[in-house]
């Protein structure tokens, strides 16, 4: 509890802001229409490969020696880049269906 | 951090706000989710340049070919595969994210041991990575019918529940130990990756889509938690953004199922699959031709459509479309009535309307055609079964009880196209293909829908 304490007085401005983004989150995707649920969830799902910025950094921060943080490392970005380019991809794939006929 | 990429940083964090928010309305959608794909490149771009770090030049032809390879693969398998897929492929991407974080997790667990906040984000990433993953992989094998039925072991809840704290329990003693052992590390890894397949596996029926939902919000919160470990904004942001708007989705899902988040989870809804000996006091079905069914359509004036599964595997998108300008064309008016959670996921079936280029206008969701169905002439159900299950209403008994349903029962007839006479997604018989206004047309939908529209053409 007390390293929870100290670790929320450190890191206050962290701590701000991920309070703070949850409401972000919600109000941004609140009252939106059954119609977009689907590519509104495929869009969510690209974004949440943004953890490829963690995979690179564990690549930068490699020893070229280590060979298990290399392998792990590089697994980790090929798997973030897939999420981040299909999930952005089937996005717009999807949203291209999307046209409306007057 | 130098300034620039703290810049870059917030400009990405901006553009995933901005890009969310555009997804939310139909106009702006798309520029949302180049919005937001065009910060993310320039987050990836930053990070890997961006920093005072000696990189020896072999590391960066590492993360030039793992990023080439994967963007490569991800952009081959998202234009390659069948509209109709979509909600499998939604759910292997997720899954490939959830393993991205758990790797970084693995990586960094031996050199942050001794910091109690730090292994605890670590440990936290790995095993919800881990469950995310194994999860996803389970939910797109159930999706796209790899692993039809559904596995449930005996006091499921209680296993799943002893297994989870054991997982914990194990994450606890490596952080107060501070010690690293790589045994302990891939234990725990093993154990969020056993805990996903266990979680999802007794999962089944209707269900898949919230399971889904669920899971993206979680590979949202490990992404997160390696952000709050990096001390990284766009990470931190992004992954919030995307647990929260995962959250809102699930429950979303869940109201229009009327269900509860813990009955979904803890399953009350697949408990009940045993489908034997019901279907005795239903009476008999109507079969119906396509040529009754044209002349049906032809003289009537109202006729609502709905779509489901079936329509999506029978890859029919197009041929109802040609239906519905057919009967258009000679003056019926033609309504697509929409159930929330038709298909796999919701808003399946908008998707795969409007590729076959259905006017958005006519798509109509759930509480706005309910009222009209009594003046409907004709109702077309394609592949739909649980969403049209009167027993929701009327059977207390039933495991779907509860759950709104397109009012069909109320319209002068009602057609139905399916396969055969089985069960639907959530394995309950339908006393509505028993109903005396209803008629049954047997055959796969594109089949069925084809011979439909050459009997209109013929008119």
């Amino acid at each position: 509890m007390n390293q929870l304490l100290e670790f929320i007085k450190d890191n206050i401005q962290i701590t701000y802001i991920l309070i703070l983004s949850i409401f972000v989150g919600v109000e941004v995707i609140k009252s939106i229409p059954a119609v977009l649920h689907t590519p509104l969830m495929s869009g969510a799902n690209a974004l949440s490969g943004v953890v490829i910025v963690g995979a690179i950094l564990v690549m930068l921060h490699s020893d070229p020696n280590d060979f298990i943080a290399l392998t792990l490392g590089f697994l980790a970005v090929v798997l973030g880049i897939l999420n981040v380019v299909g999930g952005f991809a089937v996005t717009h794939r999807m949203l291209q269906m999307f046209k409306k006929k007057k | 951090m130098s300034v620039l990429l703290s810049v870059i940083y917030l400009i990405a964090t901006v553009t995933f706000v901005l890009g969310l928010n555009k997804l939310g309305h139909p106009e702006t959608a798309k520029k949302g989710n180049l919005i937001a794909a065009f910060g993310m490149g320039l987050a990836i771009i930053g990070t890997v340049f961006i920093h005072d770090l000696e990189v020896p030049t072999i590391i960066y032809v590492l993360i030039g070919a793992a990023i080439a390879i994967g963007s490569i693969i991800g952009w081959l398998i998202a234009v390659k595969v069948e509209m109709t897929k979509m909600p499998e492929l939604v759910s292997l991407f997720n899954g490939f994210g959830g393993a991205s974080a758990t790797l970084i997790g693995l990586v960094e667990f031996s050199k942050n041991v001794d910091n109690t906040m730090q292994a605890t984000t670590i440990v936290s990433g790995i095993i919800i990575g881990g469950i995310t993953f194994s999860g996803s992989l389970i939910a797109w094998g159930k999706l796209n019918g790899s692993l039809k039925s559904v596995i449930k072991l005996p006091q499921h809840n209680v296993i799943n529940n002893l297994f989870f704290i054991a997982v914990i329990a194990l994450a606890i003693f490596m952080i107060s130990t501070g010690v690293y052992n790589p045994i302990l590390l891939y234990g725990l890894l093993i154990g969020g990756l056993v805990y996903g397949i266990l979680f999802v596996l007794p999962i089944g029926g209707a269900d898949m889509p919230v399971v889904i939902s669920l899971l993206n919000s979680l590979t949202g919160i490990a992404a997160a938690i390696t952000g709050i470990l990096y001390n990284n904004m766009v990470m931190l942001v992004g992954g919030i953004l995307v647990g929260s708007a995962g959250i809102i989705l699930t429950i979303a899902m869940c109201k229009a199922m009327n269900r509860t988040l813990t009955s979904v989870i803890f399953g009350s809804f697949t408990a009940s699959k045993d489908i034997s000996g019901t279907n005795k006091t239903l009476g008999s079905i109507k079969n119906a031709t396509a040529s009754d069914t044209a002349i049906m359509m032809n003289y009537a004036s109202n006729v609502v459509i709905v779509p489901g599964y079936g329509l999506a595997v029978a890859q029919a998108q197009h041929v109802i479309h040609e239906l519905e300008e057919i009967l258009t064309g000679k003056g019926v008016n033609v309504k697509y009535a929409i159930h929330p959670v038709a298909g796999r996921m919701p808003g399946h079936m908008n998707v795969l309307l409007a590729e076959s280029n259905v006017d958005y206008s006519i798509l109509v969701e759930m509480e706005d055609i309910n009222p009209h169905f009594n003046n409907t002439d004709v109702v077309l159900v394609v592949g739909a079964n649980d969403v049209v299950n009167p027993a929701a209403h009327n059977d207390a008994s039933s495991p779907i009880y509860g759950m709104p349903i397109l009012d069909v029962e109320n319209a002068k007839h009602i057609v139905v196209n399916k396969r055969s006479m089985n069960a639907g997604y959530a394995g309950i018989e339908n006393e509505l293909f028993y109903n005396s206004k209803t008629s049954m047309l047997f055959g796969d939908a594109k089949a069925a829908l084809t011979e439909l529209v050459g009997e209109l053409k013929n008119m």
